[in-house]
């Protein structure tokens, strides 16, 4: 059968970060677009999040594995910096899932990065906003390591970049 | 298109990240604190990175060899990347100071490059500015916070400030085809890079109690951009090329 691009979206949701296993590659934005031609064949555009994120490669067999699940045989997967990844492109029901999975979405700005905002984070656990950023780098290159003065817990956020 | 212009631009861009990379990978396990150890090890997985999406323009967009190929098997005659980089970590201070000189350089190369006519390196200077921005912030605030802060402190730094300075000021060493990159809106050219480093390192220092030399009367470590290096850079590519030469054509 042939799908649309609405479709194979939604089928691609079940595709998950490997590294965040709640987030799928939709809802994070790394998916970029979805062409298909009349013949039928189907291109997926992707964008990494970070250049040197280490899954990247791996992310890419999923999506071609998905796509062969669902019957599609004739597809091919793009990397390409064409359209870049920035942290305001995790969907609303992304940055929902990362707040139910204990990790705080990174906050919406206008792609100018003033550092500062870096400092803001929302504990995740508590909602404070008494938090303090301890290193802008954590277990993987996409997340930051705070500490939350309310709760006194450390939690990390998803970057905003 | 220039292609022999573009390939020394690129081959600089890509050979001081790896070669930078490798050496904060160094520092993985050793680190004074865990959030050093932790932050060092991400800036160097963030440095090789960036390397791979440059050595990737030199084969696919100018047909050079694979990126592997071009990381590994070279001797260090053939590498573009600056002294700087390739100098042993040393102790903390002289890392950190290394890592705030370079990379307060590297986002304005970005930052310029990022409007370059040729669209492929644009795009992913793009990218790469707002990932370096976090390297720029780690490196600012460590050094704001240290370099005020005991008197062991501040001399150490300034000590290794002192040091690596005249390495620092090689890494603006001119190409030979720095008019024509100019002139075809490719790269803004080193002294444009140079004066914008400058005036921003000074206003970091500032801050501190370290005295930056006069760079007007510090002579610059050249070299390196047309492949002349300390004995450090070999040692360090047979380290890292180690496992690869093994077995070249192997499957990972």
């Amino acid at each position: 059968m042939a799908y649309t691009k609405d479709e194979i979206l939604e089928l691609l949701q079940e595709v998950k970060d490997p590294e965040i296993p709640v987030l799928s590659l939709v809802d994070l934005g790394v998916i970029t677009d979805v062409d298909i031609t009349e013949a039928g064949h189907v291109t997926v555009q992707m964008t990494p999040t970070f250049s040197g994120c280490p899954a990247m490669e791996y992310m890419k067999q999923e999506v071609e594995q998905s796509l062969e699940r669902h019957g599609i045989r004739s597809h091919t997967v793009k990397m390409s910096f064409d359209k870049p990844w920035d942290s305001n492109k995790i969907s609303e029901r992304g940055r929902k899932a990362l707040q139910e999975y204990g990790l705080a979405p990174p906050p919406k700005y206008d792609l100018i990065l003033d550092l500062d905002i870096l400092d803001y984070a929302t504990c995740p656990n508590c909602h404070s906003t008494n938090t303090t950023m301890r290193s802008p780098f954590g277990p993987t290159l996409c997340r930051s390591l705070h500490y939350c003065n309310d709760c006194r817990q450390m939690f990390e956020q998803f970057k905003p970049l | 298109m220039n292609a022999p212009a573009l390939k020394d631009l690129l081959f600089k861009l890509a050979d001081d990240q790896l070669v930078l990379g490798h050496r904060n990978s160094e520092w993985t396990g050793l680190g004074p604190i865990l959030e050093e150890d932790i932050a060092f090890s991400s800036m160097a997985q963030d440095k090789i990175g960036h390397s791979l999406a440059f050595y990737t323009l030199l084969h696919e967009e100018l047909g050079e060899q694979d990126p592997d190929t071009l990381a590994f098997t070279r001797p260090a005659t053939e590498f573009h990347n600056s002294q700087l980089v390739e100098l042993p970590n040393g102790e903390y201070d002289f890392s950190l100071i290394r890592h705030f000189l370079y990379d307060n350089a590297e986002i304005i190369r970005f930052e310029s490059l990022s409007q370059s006519s040729y669209t492929p390196v644009a795009k992913v200077a793009t990218k790469l500015k707002g990932e370096i921005k976090y390297h720029v912030l780690h490196a600012n605030t460590w050094l704001t916070n240290l370099g005020s802060s005991t008197e062991e402190a501040i001399l150490r730094l300034q000590s290794s400030l002192n040091e690596l300075l005249p390495y620092a000021l090689g890494m603006f060493e001119q190409s030979k085809y720095e008019a024509e990159l100019i002139a075809d809106g490719i790269y803004s050219g080193e002294e444009a890079i140079k004066t914008e480093w400058l005036k921003r390192i000074k206003n970091v220092l500032a801050k501190t109690d370290l005295q930056l030399p006069d760079p007007d009367t510090t002579a610059p470590v050249l070299g390196g951009r047309y492949g002349t290096h300390t004995p450090h850079l070999q040692a360090l590519i047979d380290e890292m090329s180690e496992v690869f030469k093994c077995d070249p054509g192997a499957e990972w």
